[in-house]
């Protein structure tokens, strides 16, 4: 007697999941903040299909939960000088910054039925972000224990989620593309002594348009989650 | 009443424990089923612990901050309980009446209980988790005297509260701890609560009977002492300069404490003649350059010390719960002064090094440790440790043993003394001129015994006094 299980993947020929991609340019930290949250509970009752929001930041310094905070090296008067804003971010992990010229994606995704695990959830965002940089020739990695993606020069993406009641994800991943790294000595990201962040223009050593890196990021997406892309508009 | 459990849920297939990060509930609220009523967290990872069914939250036995594995039961939601929570006015009105320590216990809102009045033993693990009951009688602390100075829900002792006194008891002069609470004059018994500990809302649900609190596992200390570093502070006098951590010097302090914490540490010294390696190092030098390279003392070190951890495993090993780990391959940490700060690269199966292999690496290594431009990998995954604290010409020092490992040597500074020398022939007697340094060895005494030690500095003494001509 054979019982269907919950978990069976959908049989061949079914239609892959649907993945809103909206691009929101550049918007701040608090702002696309409230959107999550609206997001969140709007994917959680199915009134919407998974999203992916990819965007960029104003200057900004975030915590995280595991945020201790002498890693913000920068004092008030340091940060108002240099335009940074300093946030709790509702997420996991340590202080990050995020700015201008880094790509910022945040999916909503539900990871029911068959994706509840929050690290297999990790490790797929690093394979995407692993896998746009390999389309520039960057040979980058994980390194266990240390979430996010590194290259022989540095870190260059950093990750840190949230899993919300129903196993809807909210915040994500910020790989820096041409981010101006002297603004990561206003903290101490979540790295390790001695190693250093870096950014794709850094590792290519020439400018990359950063819409074209949120081009190749969205396929990237939809191919290691293996859903269909839908684009909702908006420009990087 | 129907209590069911909320457990610590599996959150992914190698994820085997949470950090309670945040309380969203508290006892005596109401939830409905899939609200979210705790937030834990994991690594880069923060997660929402929903209500598996609606009800009344009567019982959390996690406090915030507290690691726990998975299947752990964090809370009690009682389903048949559906009692009004009072309202924001009446909360606050009874936390005013709190206020006055002078107030008759009379007036205090009772817990209500069924089974007549509660002891004084029933009332302290209503106000305690077994960890805080267990640390409690370790250290011979009467629970009673904390009652309601806890910064728990409900004035409950935590384990944090109970450090800190402690803590404050090492130090001493802070007074004595207050008195148990007695019962006012007039109060007709003893298990009355104080004022004081009133919970801070008139919770109308029935409470959680001791017997049913479920008892963490008794590792629970161990965890919190091994994993948490807290630096405690001191008050900044005037003329007092305060200047944050960096992040190397905040690792550094972080490991260290830890490093310390975990091992039982035992050093042995050894005096070893350089004379030999000198010569080598002379009658080389020109060679060497023409190579583009440069063996440093500590390269030669390197190098008996790669040969010599396999004929001693226990050295190349940790301790990992109640295991023991032999490392397969030999990863020298060479520590390096950044001056200020310190790091320690890593020179990767250094046993399959040549002397001039290991002396580049050495260099190479160190000069980009100065320059910051070590990748991860560099300074991860050593296996045993070499710490020269003569650099700078002091004899020796007591290294830390990095955790993870069983075992660090000191190098001390190689100076010119006076020795008594046996000639071979003669057996005659005389002073000699001779280089000579000191070596100390730190190692993990769980794994490696005195007489292991101190083979291993006596097989290092002899390869380094009758260095290889061809190594």
């Amino acid at each position: 007697m054979a019982h269907p299980t919950v978990s069976e993947p959908s049989p061949a020929g079914a239609a892959r999941r649907v993945l809103e991609i909206r691009r929101l340019g550049m918007l701040p930290f608090a702002q696309a903040h409230l959107l999550q949250e609206d997001l969140v509970t709007r994917r959680r009752a199915g009134e919407i299909p998974d999203q992916l929001l990819l965007l960029q930041h104003p200057h900004v310094i975030t915590l995280g939960s595991g945020s201790h905070a002498e890693h913000v090296l920068a004092d008030p008067g340091q940060r108002n000088a240099l335009g940074i804003d300093l946030l709790e971010a509702g997420r996991g992990g340590d202080v990050t910054y995020h700015g201008p010229g880094q790509l910022v994606g945040y999916p909503i995704l539900d990871l029911k039925p068959d994706r509840r695990d929050v690290h297999r959830y990790l490790r797929d965002l690093e394979e995407v972000l692993i896998r746009v940089l390999d389309g520039y020739g960057i040979e980058s990695r994980r390194v266990e224990g240390m979430t996010g993606v590194w290259t022989d020069s540095g870190k260059v993406a950093a990750i840190g989620i949230r899993v919300s009641s129903g196993w809807i994800t909210s915040h994500g991943f910020a790989l820096n593309v041409g981010t101006d790294l002297s603004f990561f000595e206003t903290i101490v990201p979540c790295g390790i002594a001695g190693s250093t962040v870096t950014s794709l223009e850094h590792l290519v050593g020439r400018p990359v348009p950063i819409t074209e890196v949120a081009a190749r990021t969205a396929s990237a997406f939809a191919n290691v989650f293996d859903r269909s892309v839908s684009e909702v508009g908006g420009e990087l | 009443m129907t209590r069911i459990e909320v457990a610590m849920p599996q959150m992914g297939e190698s994820i085997a424990e949470g950090t309670v990060s945040k309380w969203l509930k508290k006892v005596g609220d109401s939830v409905e089923r899939d609200e979210p009523i705790l937030e834990i967290s994991t690594d880069k990872v923060d997660a929402e612990i929903p209500a598996p069914q609606s009800g009344i939250l009567v019982e959390v036995s996690v406090q915030e901050g507290e690691t726990v594995e998975v299947g752990t039961v964090v809370a009690y939601i009682d389903t048949s309980a559906r009692v009004a929570v009072p309202a924001k006015g009446e909360e606050a009105s009874a936390a005013k009446q709190e206020q006055p320590r002078a107030a008759a216990p009379a007036a205090a809102p009772q817990p209500p209980s069924g089974d007549g009045e509660m002891t004084e033993e029933q009332r302290i693990r209503q106000r305690s988790t077994p960890v805080v009951r267990r640390m409690a009688e370790e250290h011979g602390v009467d629970l009673a005297s904390l009652e309601g100075k806890g910064s728990g829900h409900a004035g409950r002792v935590t384990k944090q509260d109970l450090l800190q006194y402690l803590g404050q008891e090492g130090e001493a002069s802070v007074g004595s701890p207050p008195p148990p609470a007695k019962a006012a004059p007039g109060a007709p018994s003893i298990s009355k609560p104080a004022p004081s500990i009133v919970p801070s809302s008139p919770v109308a649900a029935p409470r959680a009977s001791p017997a049913a609190s479920p008892a963490l596992p008794p590792s629970e200390f161990w965890k919190t002492f091994y994993s948490q570093v807290q630096n405690p502070e001191f008050p900044v006098r005037e003329g007092d300069e305060v200047v944050t951590m960096d992040k190397i010097r905040r690792l550094t302090a972080e490991h260290m404490t830890l490093a310390k914490r975990i091992a039982p540490h035992v050093h042995t010294f050894i005096e070893i003649d350089f004379t030999k390696v000198d010569g080598l190092r002379k009658a080389n030098a020109k060679k060497w350059q023409e190579q583009g390279a440069r063996v440093s003392f500590t390269a030669f070190v390197a190098w008996a010390v790669s040969r010599l951890l396999r004929e001693f495993p226990i050295v190349n090993a940790t301790v990992s719960g109640n295991n023991v780990i032999y490392r397969g391959h030999v990863n020298i940490g060479i520590a390096v002064d950044l001056d200020p700060g310190l790091i320690v690269p890593v020179i990767r199966d250094a046993d399959d090094l040549s002397l001039v292999g290991i002396g580049k690496k050495v260099v190479d290594l160190a000069d980009r440790a100065r320059k910051r431009a070590l990748s991860p990998e560099e300074i991860q995954g050593a296996t045993f440790t070499i710490t020269n604290p003569g650099v700078l010409g002091t004899l020796v020092g007591l290294p830390i043993i990095p955790k993870g490992t069983a075992a660090i040597l000191g190098t001390g500074a190689i100076e010119k003394r006076v020795v008594v020398v046996e000639d071979p022939a003669t057996g005659q007697d005389s002073m000699a001129i001779r280089k000579r340094t000191i070596f100390s060895l730190g190692y993990d005494h769980r794994i490696v015994d005195g007489a292991d030690g101190a083979r291993f500095l006596a097989r290092l003494k002899q390869l380094l006094e009758e260095f290889p001509d061809d190594a």
